[in-house]
C-alpha cells in the first residue's frame, strides 16, 4: 500500500468494498467462478435438498428397475435414470450429498482446529511438548492414511461420527506441520517482537497477531484437503467399511452400482461424476485462493483494473 | 553414514512401537477382544475357551508383554479363515503387492521425470498441458471410479483386457494404469517446478552459453540437481500407493495385501489384519531409510 503514494493520482483505484473486490477477482478467473457456483449448488443440495427429497429418494418402484437415463417423459428426478430398486438416481445423489459433505466438513473442521492449535503450540514454545507433538505427527504421517482408517474402523463401529474422527486423525499432521513452520518464521518478525516488548501475553500474541497471518494459508490447504477427505471417505464407503446402508454417500452408491456395471452403467457413473465435479471444483478453487489470498501474486487477478502490476 | 542409519532405524523402531501400542490398546480397550478374533456367531463357550487359551483373562500389562514377545518373533497366530499362520498368508500376498507397486512406481518415475522435464523446458507447450491435465485428474478423480469405468470401457465394451484376476501380462495392465494416475500427476508437478527453478540457475546458463545441446543440458546437468525434492515426493507417493492398492486390488481381484486386508476385515479375521498392518509398516520404514541413502548418493554435499 505504501508504494501507491509514488504513483500519479489517476492510477489509484477507488476503494471498493472488500467483498466486492473478492467477487471481482473470482469473476476474472472463469474456471474458479464456475467451480464456486458448483460448490454453492452442492452445499444447497446438502442443506435443503436432502430433507425435501428424502421421501422421493427412498420410494421403491420395482417396475422402474435400472430405468435408463435421459428419459424426459418421466418425472425430473428420473432424468438420470433409476437404481436397482427403481429409486430415482438424481434424488438419491442429492440426498447422498448430505452425508458426503457432512463427513468431509466434519473431518476438515476437526483436523483444522486440532492441527492448528497443536501447531501454534509446537511453533511458539520450544519445550518438550513440541518435540512430542512432532514425533506423534511423524508416526501418523509415516503410515498410509487409508490403512490407518481401515484398522480403526475395524475396531470401532463404522458410523458418521467415527468416520469423521478417523479421517480427522489422518489429516491433523498436515495442518500441524504447516502452522508450525509458519509460526517459526513469523515469531521472529518485527510486529511480534513489538507486541512482546509491549507486554502482550503469549495467548494474545499467538491468537491475535500470529493466527491471522497463518490463516489464509491454512484455508487454502483446507479447501484442497476437503477434496482429499471426500475421496478418502468415498473409498472407504466403496470398500464397505465406511458409511453403512441404509445411509447413503456417493462412494457407497458407486459400490452399489458396481454389480450392474455391464447392464446399467449409469448406476455407478453419476455418483462418481458427482464426486469428480465436486473435488475438481475444490481443486480449482484452492488454486484460485492461493493466488487471491497472496498479496504478492494478487495482481494477476486484479490486472483488468490497471496494467502496471 | 552408519551412525546416521542407526539413528534412523532407531527412530523408525520407535514409530513402529507407537503403532504396536496403538493397535494393542485399541483392540483390547474397545470392548471384548474375542469379538475381534472370533467369528460373529461364536458361542459363549468357545469365547471362554479362547480367553483361557490366549490368556485374555490375565492383567493387561502381562498380556501386552506377551503380545510384544510374539510380535518380535513374527508370530501373529493362526488365520481363522485360512488355517495357516497369518504371517505366511500375508507375506504371500505381499509379494504380489510389492511387484505391482515396484512396476507402477518405476513407470511413474520415468514418465514423470521425462515429461516433467520437457514441460519445464517448454512452459505452456503440449507437455505442460499434459502435466496440468494429469495432476488435476489425479487429485480429483476417485481411483475406484476410474477403475470400474475402465473395466466397462476396455474389458466389457471393447473386450481388449480381462476384467480381473491374474495369470497373463494383460491382467496387469488395468491395475497398473489406474494406480499410475495419481502419483504420476503429483510427481510430474514437482519435477516441473523443480526443473523450472534449476533451469534458471547460473550453471545451466553457462552450459547453454558454451553451446551444449538441450538434451544434455536437461538430462545431464539440470536433472541431477532437480532430483532431490522429487525423491522426497516419490517416497511419499510410494507409501501412499498402498492406499490406491487397497482399492485397485479389491476391484481387479488382485491377490495382494490390500485385497487380503479388506477380505480379512469383512470376514473378521483379526490376526491377518494385524499381520498385514505390521508387515506394511515395516516395509514403509525400510523404504524411508533407502530414500535417505539415495539422497546421499545423489547429492555428495549431504553427509550424515
Amino acid at each position: 500500500m505504501t508504494d501507491t503514494k509514488t504513483l500519479p493520482p489517476q492510477n489509484i483505484p477507488a476503494q471498493t468494498h472488500p467483498a466486492k473486490q473478492i467477487l471481482m477477482m473470482l469473476w476474472r478467473d472463469k474456471l474458479a467462478f464456475c467451480a464456486a457456483i458448483f460448490i454453492l449448488i452442492v452445499i444447497f443440495c446438502a442443506l435443503f435438498g436432502a430433507p425435501l427429497l428424502e421421501d422421493v429418494a427412498t420410494k421403491q418402484n420395482l417396475r422402474g428397475r435400472n430405468a435408463a437415463p435421459f428419459d424426459f417423459s418421466k418425472d425430473w428426478v428420473f432424468w438420470l435414470g433409476g437404481d436397482a430398486l427403481g429409486r430415482p438416481l438424481l434424488a438419491r445423489i442429492v440426498v447422498a450429498s448430505q452425508n458426503t459433505l457432512m463427513v468431509a466438513t466434519g473431518a476438515v473442521v476437526v483436523s483444522l482446529a486440532i492441527g492448528t492449535t497443536l501447531g501454534l503450540i509446537a511453533g511458539y514454545t520450544t519445550r518438550m511438548g513440541s518435540q512430542i507433538i512432532m514425533r506423534l505427527a511423524d508416526v501418523i504421517m509415516s503410515f498410509p492414511s487409508l490403512l490407518l482408517a481401515v484398522i480403526v474402523l475395524y475396531m470401532l463401529v463404522p458410523s458418521v461420527g467415527n468416520l469423521i474422527i478417523v479421517l480427522a486423525i489422518t489429516r491433523i499432521p498436515v495442518y500441524l506441520r504447516t502452522s508450525r513452520a509458519e509460526v517459526l518464521e513469523i515469531r521472529e518478525r518485527m510486529f511480534v517482537q513489538a507486541a512482546r516488548v509491549m507486554g502482550a501475553s503469549t495467548n494474545r500474541i499467538v491468537f491475535k497477531h500470529i493466527l491471522p497471518v497463518v490463516f489464509p494459508t491454512l484455508v487454502t490447504i483446507a479447501t484442497l484437503d476437503f477434496a482429499f477427505v471426500m475421496l478418502a471417505e468415498s473409498s472407504l464407503s466403496f470398500l464397505g467399511i465406511g458409511i453403512q446402508p441404509p445411509e447413503i454417500t456417493w462412494g457407497l452408491m458407486v459400490a452399489q452400482g458396481k454389480a450392474y456395471l455391464t447392464t446399467a452403467w449409469w448406476l455407478s457413473f453419476w455418483p462418481g461424476l458427482a464426486i469428480i465435479l465436486t473435488t475438481l471444483s475444490l481443486n480449482l478453487l484452492s488454486n484460485w485462493m492461493r493466488v487471491a489470498l497472496d498479496p504478492v501474486q494478487r495482481w494477476r487477478l486484479e490486472i483488468g483494473k490497471k496494467s502496471n502490476g | 553414514m552408519t551412525a546416521f542409519l542407526q539413528k534412523r532405524a532407531f527412530a523408525s523402531l520407535i514409530s513402529l512401537m507407537g503403532l504396536v501400542v496403538l493397535v494393542f490398546f485399541l483392540s483390547r480397550l474397545t470392548g471384548d477382544p474375542t469379538t475381534l478374533y472370533l467369528p460373529v456367531d461364536a458361542s459363549l463357550e468357545s469365547r471362554e475357551q479362547f480367553r483361557e487359551l490366549h490368556g485374555l483373562n490375565d492383567p493387561i500389562l502381562v498380556q501386552f508383554g506377551r503380545y510384544v514377545g510374539d510380535l518380535v518373533q513374527f508370530d501373529f497366530g493362526m488365520s481363522i479363515r485360512r488355517s495357516a499362520p497369518a504371517i505366511d498368508v500375508v507375506l504371500q500376498a505381499f509379494v504380489w503387492t510389492l511387484q505391482l507397486a515396484l512396476i507402477t512406481m518405476t513407470l511413474v518415475t520415468v514418465a514423470a521425470i521425462v515429461i516433467g522435464s520437457i514441460a519445464a523446458f517448454h512452459i505452456g507447450g503440449v507437455f505442460d498441458r499434459i502435466a496440468t491435465f494429469f495432476s488435476l485428474i489425479g487429485a480429483s478423480a476417485p481411483d475406484f471410479w476410474i477403475a470400474i469405468i475402465s473395466i466397462v470401457i476396455f474389458s466389457v465394451g471393447l473386450g481388449w483386457l480381462p476384467t480381473s484376476g491374474t495369470g497373463t501380462v494383460w491382467h496387469w495392465i488395468l491395475p497398473i494404469a489406474v494406480l499410475f494416475i495419481r502419483p504420476f500427476g503429483l510427481i510430474l508437478q514437482v519435477v516441473r517446478g523443480s526443473m523450472v527453478s534449476t533451469l534458471s540457475s547460473a550453471y545451466v546458463k553457462t552450459a547453454r552459453a558454451k553451446g551444449l545441446r538441450n538434451k544434455p543440458i536437461i538430462f545431464v546437468h539440470a536433472l541431477r540437481n532437480a532430483m532431490l525434492p522429487v525423491i522426497t515426493v516419490i517416497g511419499d507417493q510410494a507409501a501412499a500407493l498402498l492406499n490406491g492398492a487397497v482399492v485397485v486390488e479389491t476391484i481387479f481381484g488382485f491377490p495382494g495385501v490390500g485385497k487380503l486386508m479388506i477380505d480379512s476385515i469383512l470376514q473378521r479375521d483379526f490376526t491377518v489384519v494385524l499381520a498385514a498392518i505390521m508387515v506394511t509398516a515395516v516395509a514403509i520404514f525400510v523404504m524411508n531409510i533407502l530414500i535417505d541413502i539415495l539422497y546421499a548418493v545423489l547429492d555428495p554435499r549431504i553427509r550424515y
